[in-house]
């Protein structure tokens, strides 16, 4: 291919969404892959569209990404095992089926569908689950999907339009508007897109992130066992706080019957290995919630990693003090449902169109401090 | 007063022919010494149930049940989380075995090559049938093709003729050529000529083709008939059994997932049986592909490098003549792996509709573009099912090139509570 217009540094699902879309926009994109395409955290994560409320940058960027994933579901192919199972959040006591109240208020003031279980209803909607439970919270328009084959999908789309996807391909540095790889070459484009997940930081050591490690294990076939994601309402707690570790329930149905069952959280850790000891209070707490769980094979664990911001929102926009150099990562756990969104935003931003949403919550520049110091730090050296 | 010094403890992984010898050369030197394995008896696969007719099997399970070997059934390895400590399953339980020398005897399991049909019901692999006709499966009168390659064929043929079987063919798909060369190999090993001349005893009147492969199994509901080939012609045959086998592929995932080197497809180890990870060592087929003789040989080695010093090896009267023992089974193995080297059309049979991963129902011409195993394991469930690539992953080494790159625990389904209960030992989990 002649000079690309755009290099994209990550061929997980969030760079394939930013190769879509500026390939869309005429943009001859070029994507390089360390590994193969979509088998970083795009292949360890759950594989959630979810909409989460938090607080309003991500509602707003969560449901904006959902509506374009149910928009474009009926063309994805069939490995990407896409299943509107909806979410149900699960309240175990009154105090959590309060905050299940709250939760329906919140989505129903901005038009998203939502609807309250007793305890009965939670019962007949799920019956693996415990008894004695408090009720809980459906949100119909949830779904799960399996990401690495949309990633291969939305890459596809990408090289028809005549683009590129080097694959094993490892960048040793991004300076300017050149990409420099272990083997020593250098590529040039006039816009760069790191889009590596928690691998960013070490190409750019400004970035404000941090991995977050999770554990992951999937089961056998049980069709039927559940029929919509199960989330804990003390979920959020383990997601936003910062403790340095957590657990909570998180079980999704696959297309194929197995159950994925997360979810863990750790900071500070770097080696990729199962710790049993979180691994074991993960599954504990799952079977605490599905007491059939106990006697289920599981076929594979693995771990991988989150990249986390501090205040747990993507970085989408220009890099602050680099000219060429665009950010697409950081999404923590949400990167599958806000890929399609993240995607959409960067090519409106680089075009200058008006985005649906409002960006700026999402622009690197709030965290421009960081960046700063990192070029004083360069500065004085 | 002095502390009494620990024996060392030595955990043997696999209680065939290799894991049991290395466990009684091991206790014999004092260690402290597990053998652990998956099945509720000793013997391995190819001694499966304490079942053996050979004297020197019945001798070797009398010693090693009359030993100090603390002997661990029903317990699977499912991770090896840290140096020292491997995470076992049994009865539902978790179990932390701590180790200062580890003997990885895992011996191997039956390729199965795919081709159009062998997924068919009554085709089986030439061990799955052969457990089947000990289970009780009648066979007399039945029609029963064996076919693939390696000595397995005629010794199950045999058998499965004792039981009453008409066996209207044996169909070899290595050359008469090579075959010739592989008997005249057989002078290293004489135990191995008198088996084999007592095995073609028995298989006289049935026919023996050399050159041979299937390349259809027929039927609609079941198998009704095999279509084999040769250079010169192609014709299909009624049956009411195809049993296939086409050689051993060792059992790895415990050596990859401890960081041992392999190379060209076995584990890689020195002359003391150590692999490349200090205090592990590897014994029997996954360091080759040789059967019991040289997994015996190896696995005294072995039990004499983990519990002696370097200095103290050469002390132990044994080991010029096992030393030597083990190069007479080395060059049988050499002369296994070249006299049945499969032939290249094997690559050719399936067909783009062919089922390569039975467990995830992957094709073969779903595999097309993918550059990897990992690549094709990632996008199209290759290997995700239940035998977690155990079946699928020679044949598609075999067909595509494609070595199993990463293992993942658990290394063999286990139940959640299972995998729940682990308690951090004090070693692990810091």
């Amino acid at each position: 291919m002649s000079l690309p217009d755009a290099i994209i540094i990550g061929a997980g699902i969030v760079g394939a969404a930013c190769a879509e879309r500026l390939s869309a926009d005429g943009l001859r994109v070029l994507v390089l892959e360390a590994d193969v395409a979509g088998s970083g955290a795009t292949a360890a994560g759950m594989g959630h569209v979810v909409v989460m409320d938090d607080n309003e940058a991500e509602f707003a960027l969560t449901r904006y990404s959902s509506d374009l994933w149910r928009a474009r579901s009926a063309e994805l192919p069939q490995r990407a095992e896409w299943e509107p199972v909806g979410t149900l959040w699960v309240a175990s006591d009154a105090e959590e089926f309060e905050g299940a109240r709250r939760k329906l208020a919140f989505y129903r003031e901005r038009g998203l569908q939502a609807e309250l279980l007793d305890e009965q209803s939670l019962h007949e909607a799920e019956p693996q689950l415990r008894p004695g439970l408090a009720g809980g919270l459906l949100i119909p328009e949830d779904a799960v999907t399996y990401p690495p084959p949309v990633a291969a999908w939305l890459l596809r789309q990408m090289q028809e339009r005549g683009g590129e996807l080097r694959q094993s391909v490892r960048v040793q540095a991004i300076a300017g508007d050149m990409v420099v790889l272990a083997n020593g070459n250098q590529l040039q484009a006039p816009l760069i897109v790191l889009a590596a997940g928690a691998a960013s930081v070490g190409l750019i050591p400004a970035l404000p992130l941090q991995p977050r490690k999770g554990h992951l294990a999937i089961t056998d076939r049980v069709p039927g066992f559940v029929r919509h994601q199960l989330v804990e309402l003390g979920y959020l707690k383990s997601a936003h706080g910062s403790s340095l570790e957590s657990v909570a329930f998180n079980v999704q149905p696959r297309a194929t019957g197995q159950l994925l069952i997360g979810s863990s959280r750790q900071y500070g850790q770097t080696s990729a290995e199962i710790n049993h000891g979180i691994l074991s209070r993960m599954l504990q707490q799952a079977i605490g919630y599905l007491p059939g769980l106990a006697h289920l094979s599981i076929l594979r664990t693995w771990t991988g990693f989150r990249a986390a911001t501090p205040d747990k929102l993507p970085l989408i926009g220009p890099a602050p003090g680099h000219e060429h150099l665009w950010l697409a990562t950081g999404h923590e756990g949400l990167g599958i449902t806000t890929s399609l969104a993240t995607g959409q935003l960067l090519a409106d931003l680089v075009a200058g169109r008006p985005p649906a949403i409002d960006a700026a919550p999402y622009a690197p520049s709030r965290f421009a401090d960081s960046f700063r110091e990192e070029a004083a730090r360069a500065g004085t050296v | 007063m002095p502390a009494v010094p620990q024996p060392v403890r030595v955990l043997v992984v696999g209680a065939g022919p290799a894991g049991m010898q290395a466990a009684l050369t091991a206790v014999a030197s004092g260690a402290a010494v597990t053998l652990v394995d998956g099945s509720p008896s000793l013997g391995g696969q190819i001694w499966r149930g304490e079942q053996s007719h050979s004297r020197a099997a019945a001798a070797l399970f009398e010693r090693v049940r009359g030993s100090e070997v603390r002997l661990l059934f029903g317990c699977q390895i499912v991770d090896a989380p840290e140096p020292g400590l491997l995470l076992g399953a049994a009865e539902g339980k978790a179990e932390w075995l701590p180790y200062d020398r580890l003997i990885l005897a895992t011996g191997a399991r039956e390729i199965f090559l795919p081709f159009p049909g062998w997924t068919l019901p009554n085709v089986f692999g030439v061990g799955g049938i052969q457990a089947l006709a000990k289970g009780g499966l009648p066979l007399a009168g039945k029609r029963v093709v064996v076919a693939g390659s390696g000595p397995l064929l005629w010794s199950v043929a045999a058998y499965l003729r004792g039981r009453g079987a008409e066996i209207p063919l044996i169909a070899e798909q290595t050359d008469l050529a090579r075959l010739v060369q592989f008997a005249a190999a057989l002078r290293f090993l004489p135990s191995k000529f008198m088996e084999a001349i007592g095995i073609a005893r028995t298989l006289i009147g049935t026919g023996l083709r050399t050159g041979c492969y299937p390349v259809h199994a027929h039927g609609a509901d079941r198998l009704t008939a095999v279509t084999l080939r040769t250079s010169a012609r192609e014709w299909t045959v009624d049956c009411d059994y195809l049993a296939c086998g086409f050689g051993f592929a060792p059992n790895l995932e415990l050596p990859l997932l401890l960081g041992c080197t392999v190379r060209d497809g076995f584990v890689v180890v020195d002359e003391w049986q150590q692999t490349s990870v200090p205090g592990i060592f590897c014994v029997g087929e996954p360091t080759g592909i040789g059967g019991a003789e040289k997994s015996l040989a190896e696995g005294a080695i072995a039990g004499i490098a983990a519990t002696c010093d370097v200095k103290d090896r050469a002390l132990k009267g044994s080991t010029a003549s096992l030393f030597a023992e083990r190069l007479r089974c080395r060059r049988f193995a050499d002369a296994l792996r070249r006299g049945f080297a499969l032939r290249e059309e094997l690559r050719t049979l399936p067909a783009s509709d062919t089922i390569l991963c039975r467990c995830e129902d992957v094709t073969i011409g779903r595999l097309i573009g993918h550059p990897s195993w990992r690549s094709a394991k990632l996008h199209e469930r290759l290997g995700m099912g239940h035998c977690q690539g155990r079946v699928c992953g020679a044949a598609a080494e075999f067909l595509l090139g494609w070595p199993m790159e990463s293992v993942r625990p658990p290394l063999f389904p286990v139940h959640v509570d299972t995998l729940a209960s682990v308690v951090p030992s004090r070693e692990h989990d810091g």
